[in-house]
């Protein structure tokens, strides 16, 4: 029982406690309901903030380890094994960061099934942790596999109008990716006679370098990991399910799929195709570049084609997480560091968006960019808060957007692995993009003459509880835009010893 | 020949315990008054447990008995405890459902002591003989027990049955006589020699190849599947519940036990064979399901499906470094099956209403709100069917899928895990019903039922997080 008490599987399964307790109450009682889950997800997030400070940034290694022997027996070396590097960290805090701040937006917009609505939220934080703490593969697909479910379920029950579809087409996508990436696991499982990561890290060159491995079969494990990864990401081609997911999905779905759910896709790469691949990677490079260009600038221009604010929303993640792929198979310093101060950028700054279009939402029941218009003098503290969050994702210098990108474009101009500097070079142009939707649809919204929405509606301005559920997100757009030395400082050992063990 | 010792009724002991009983128990039955016929199904079930108790003191021994005919090792103990687990959920599941849709009949219970006996005898033999007899043994109260309510659509299922599962016998026997003919012996072991010295393999072949066509029918593989759904549809759902985890461990065990003790010499001929068989029985079970709409007859498909599976495992039998992993492996998959398939259909039959009613797939709309439980168990089965942590299911499937890959056979893998996503739609259908459409439907509420539904989901959650025992339980069950 030793290891329940591990910092990480604390913080791992904290959650769970919330969820026993809201099993065993009433579920007439929302306000209770509501409460429980929002002390839970407040507690992990203090257990988050317990484990941040024992862990140390200068190590570049894996710490905080909880390991135990799981499954063993013949051919089946499994391990309970969760651990945090400088790679996981910020995604595990961003984690536990988001989750009450979601929780807190479903105050008055979730009225129906609460308690369930609560169970799933808390049950999906389990399994989100869980991914980005695993260092066992098959710790690992499990906690991969599981988020899907709550997920399937909040978007499913609580979402719009094609909330089905969007819920079903959601999670067969996501489970058609997994289904290549769990043979991949397995053959590397059957290989290396583990699924311990680090263990493997240490087999898998031998193999490589005996040619038991042939270089094929490398490339072709690659592949199956990125089919999983590329499809939770998402990368252009394979994001149809994202703007239908987001459409439908509540708010608060919205916000944890754009601001964790789909870090999960890009950590992956980062955890997993990698290290685990090296060779690979580095050929596979300039095609992923490639891609992600095409999504970066696929999505700006599809963005700027949506009526719908939360569509266009939507769209623009497709743009900022290929910058996130751009600069990650960059594969030197700056992309890589760049590219994970962007995940929690985009966590930040997307999820702050969509928290305020579902406010917003929430009282006219349409997200048409058409009908509003003029709202600034109706609602001047959420025009603010819109604005900051608008000029935050599209990378305005001074706010956290522009801190990424623009490494990730630095990486990216200079990475041999890419070799080429057209890649950057146009991506680029997605920067100016992003301000040209983005803008668009701050104008057509907030400026201008009033729209017809403002006759039929006595609009209210943003009450203490929603205002408090953006401010910590305005925070630290402003921190990691103006200072944000002490992130790279957490990222930098980590991604230096990632990149170290690169044959480049 | 020798005589029998005492010894050998010792092997056989699991077996003869629930065979006696039952017989008894049909007597017992006659001086127990019509309004007290509980006792009757008490009865059943402490001869089932009587058995259970005395298969798990049996783990880990071994023995042989009457001429090498019969053994008790670690693989039909596994599937004696297995059998007889799924004897006693399928009374669990029966009870209510029986006096609820008039089917008060108390042969019911002696008839399925008597199929669980055959089952058990099944996986313990370990001579052609032998099979035949027990899958008889098996197989006849089965034909009687799909029919038993009267009801026409079951009289239809029963004769189907029958007349299907006859002419599936028929194979077995010829295929019998083909081997004895070639090998001159219907004792495995015997055969085994034969074989591996090379006798006229042509004989032995096509024998070979016609047990298989007679086991295929009782699992229900793609092309002998036909049956199925007609069956499994017109039956009393309580008897399709124990007709789909009984008849399918049973037939799996016999397949497994001849096939790899008798014929590793044939496995290059056959494990073609059985790779197509299981492809196949993968891809038509699972698109065949995708339009159903009868909850019933989808799960038949579903059961069909499953049975693929199994087979995957098994592919790779000829060959003797992956074999007993494969083996484990599909022993693991069974148990959870046969849990996810009790509790699946436990759900089914608490929703189910007399004259056929409560078994659309629209039936299920609703059911979330008004039975939350029922719901969230219905869940964890199509979970676990789909291959989704945490369940059972998906323990299994990393299971099977590994040793697939393990023994050479990517491509079968690679289908197993596409079907799977295609069974992922068929399955969230019904989740879809449950959480995401309004309905208004009526459960019953029976204790046994409740208990066996809950049992089985829990098991099938709890067992995945601590699966080490089961592993160690399906890989130390080997063949002596």
């Amino acid at each position: 029982m030793e290891f329940l008490l591990q910092p990480l599987t604390l913080l791992t399964f904290f959650p769970i406690l919330g969820v026993l307790v809201l099993l065993f109450m009433n579920s007439e009682q929302k306000t209770a309901i509501r409460w429980v889950a929002m002390v839970t997800s407040l507690l992990t997030f203090g257990v988050s903030l317990w484990v941040f400070s024992m862990f140390n940034a200068s190590n570049p290694d894996l710490q905080l380890e909880a390991k135990y022997p799981w499954i063993q027996v013949a051919g089946w070396n499994i391990y309970y094994y969760l651990a945090v590097d400088g790679l996981s960290i910020l995604l595990v805090m961003l984690t536990a960061f988001l989750t009450p701040i979601s929780i807190l937006s479903t105050w008055t917009a979730v009225e129906d099934r609460v308690k369930d609505f609560m169970i799933f939220f808390l049950l999906l934080e389990v399994g989100m942790t869980g991914v980005f703490l695993a260092q066992d593969l098959f710790l690992f697909y499990i906690f991969w596999e599981f988020t899907l479910v709550p997920m399937y379920f909040l978007i499913g029950i609580w979402g719009g109008p094609r909330r089905v579809y969007a819920a079903v087409k959601f999670f067969l996508y996501t489970m058609a990716g997994s289904i290549l990436m769990l043979l991949a696991i397995l053959y590397l499982g059957i290989k290396t006679d583990t699924f311990n990561i680090p263990t493997m890290l240490v087999r898998l060159p031998d193999l490589y370098a005996t040619g038991t491995i042939t270089a094929g079969v490398q490339m072709f494990l690659f592949l199956a990991f990125t089919a999983a990864f590329a499809i939770k990401v998402p990368m252009w081609p394979l994001h149809s399910w994202l703007p239908d997911a987001h459409v439908e999905a509540p708010t608060a779905g919205s916000v944890i799929l754009a601001g964790v759910l789909l870090k999960m896709g890009t950590y992956g790469f980062l955890r997993f195709n990698i290290p685990l691949f090296p060779n690979a990677a580095i050929q596979a490079a300039p095609w992923i570049a490639l891609f992600a260009t095409i999504g970066i600038i696929y999505g700006a221009a599809v963005s700027f084609a949506q009526s719908d604010m939360k569509k266009l929303v939507a769209y623009s993640s497709v743009s900022h997480l290929g910058f996130v792929m751009l600069g990650m198979f960059a594969l030197n310093a700056e992309g890589v560091a760049g590219a994970i101060l962007q995940m929690v950028n985009h966590g930040l700054s997307t999820g702050a968006l969509f928290l305020l279009i579902g406010m917003i939402y929430e009282q006219t029941h349409t997200r048409e960019i058409k009908v509003y218009g003029g709202l600034w003098k109706i609602t001047p503290i959420f025009g603010t808060l819109m604005l900051i969050s608008s000029l935050s994702s599209m990378g305005l210098p001074g706010l956290n957007g522009f801190v990424g990108e623009f490494t990730i474009l630095l990486g990216a101009f200079g990475s041999e692995a890419i070799g080429s500097p057209w890649y950057a070079g146009i991506s680029a142009l997605g920067v100016i993009m992003a301000a040209v939707y983005i803008l668009y649809m701050f104008q057509k919204v907030f400026l201008g003459p009033a729209g017809e929405i403002t006759h039929h509606h006595e609009l209210k301005d943003l009450n203490w509880r929603e205002i408090a559920t953006v401010i910590p997100l305005i925070i630290f757009m402003f921190w990691i835009g103006l200072y944000p030395k002490p992130f790279f400082d957490i990222l930098a050992p980590a991604v230096e010893k990632l990149l170290s063990a690169l044959p480049l | 020949m020798t005589q029998p010792q005492f010894i050998d009724f010792y092997t056989l002991m699991p077996f003869l315990i629930i065979s006696v009983w039952a017989c008894l128990l049909l007597l017992v039955d006659l001086f127990i008054p019509n309004d007290r016929k509980g006792i009757t199904v008490a009865l059943a079930v402490l001869g089932l447990v009587i058995a259970l108790g005395y298969s798990v003191t049996q783990v880990g021994l071994a023995s042989r008995g009457f001429n090498n005919m019969v053994v008790l090792d670690g693989f039909s103990t596994f599937a004696n405890i297995l059998l007889l687990a799924s004897g006693l959920l399928g009374i669990a599941l029966s009870y209510g459902y029986n006096s609820r849709m008039g089917i008060n009949r108390s042969e019911y219970y002696t008839l399925m002591l008597f199929s669980v006996g055959g089952m058990m005898l099944m996986a313990q033999a370990t001579d052609l003989i032998i099979v035949f007899l027990a899958l008889e043994l098996l197989s006849i109260p089965l034909y009687v027990l799909a029919a038993i309510s009267r009801k026409r659509d079951a009289e239809e299922s029963g004769v189907k049955y029958f007349l299907l599962g006859a002419f599936a016998s028929g194979f077995v026997v010829y295929g019998t006589a083909l081997i004895f003919g070639a090998t001159g012996s219907t004792n495995l072991a015997d055969i085994f020699y034969a074989a591996s010295s090379g006798t006229s393999s042509l004989l032995l072949t096509i024998g070979a190849a016609l047990l298989l066509v007679g086991f295929g029918f009782k699992v229900a593989a793609v092309p002998f599947h036909m049956w199925t759904p007609d069956v499994y549809q017109g039956a009393p759902t309580a008897v399709t519940a124990f007709m789909a985890a009984g008849a399918k461990i049973a037939g799996f065990v016999a397949l497994f036990r001849v096939f790899a003790t008798a014929f590793p010499a044939l496995s290059a001929d056959l494990t073609d064979i059985l790779w197509a068989l299981s492809a196949l029985t993968m891809i038509v079970g699972n698109l065949s399901a995708l339009s159903q709409t009868n909850i019933k007859r989808l799960f038949a498909y579903s059961a069909i499906a499953h049975a693929g599976y199994i087979l995957m495992a098994f592919v790779p039998y000829g060959n003797s470094e992956v074999a007993p992993t494969a083996i484990a492996a599909g022993l693991f998959y069974l148990v959870a099956y046969a849990v996810t398939n009790f509790g699946s259909w436990g759900v089914v039959i608490a929703l189910e209403k007399a004259e056929g009613k409560g078994l659309e797939l629209s039936d299920y709309a609703g059911l979330a709100k008004k039975y939350p439980a029922l719901a969230i168990a219905m869940t964890i089965f199509m979970l676990s069917f789909i291959g989704f942590p945490p369940t059972l299911g998906m323990v299994g499937k990393f299971y099977l899928f590994r040793s697939a890959l393990a023994g050479g056979f990517p491509g079968l893998a690679i289908i197993g895990v596409v079907t799977s996503l295609i069974s992922a739609y068929y399955y969230l259908r019904i989740v879809v019903n449950m959480y995401m459409k309004e309905g208004d439907p009526v459960a019953e509420r029976e204790p046994w039922l409740g208990f066996a539904t809950a049992l089985t989901a829990v098991l099938t959650v709890v067992v995945s997080f601590v699966p080490q025992f089961l592993f160690l339980l399906a890989s130390t069950a080997i063949f002596k």
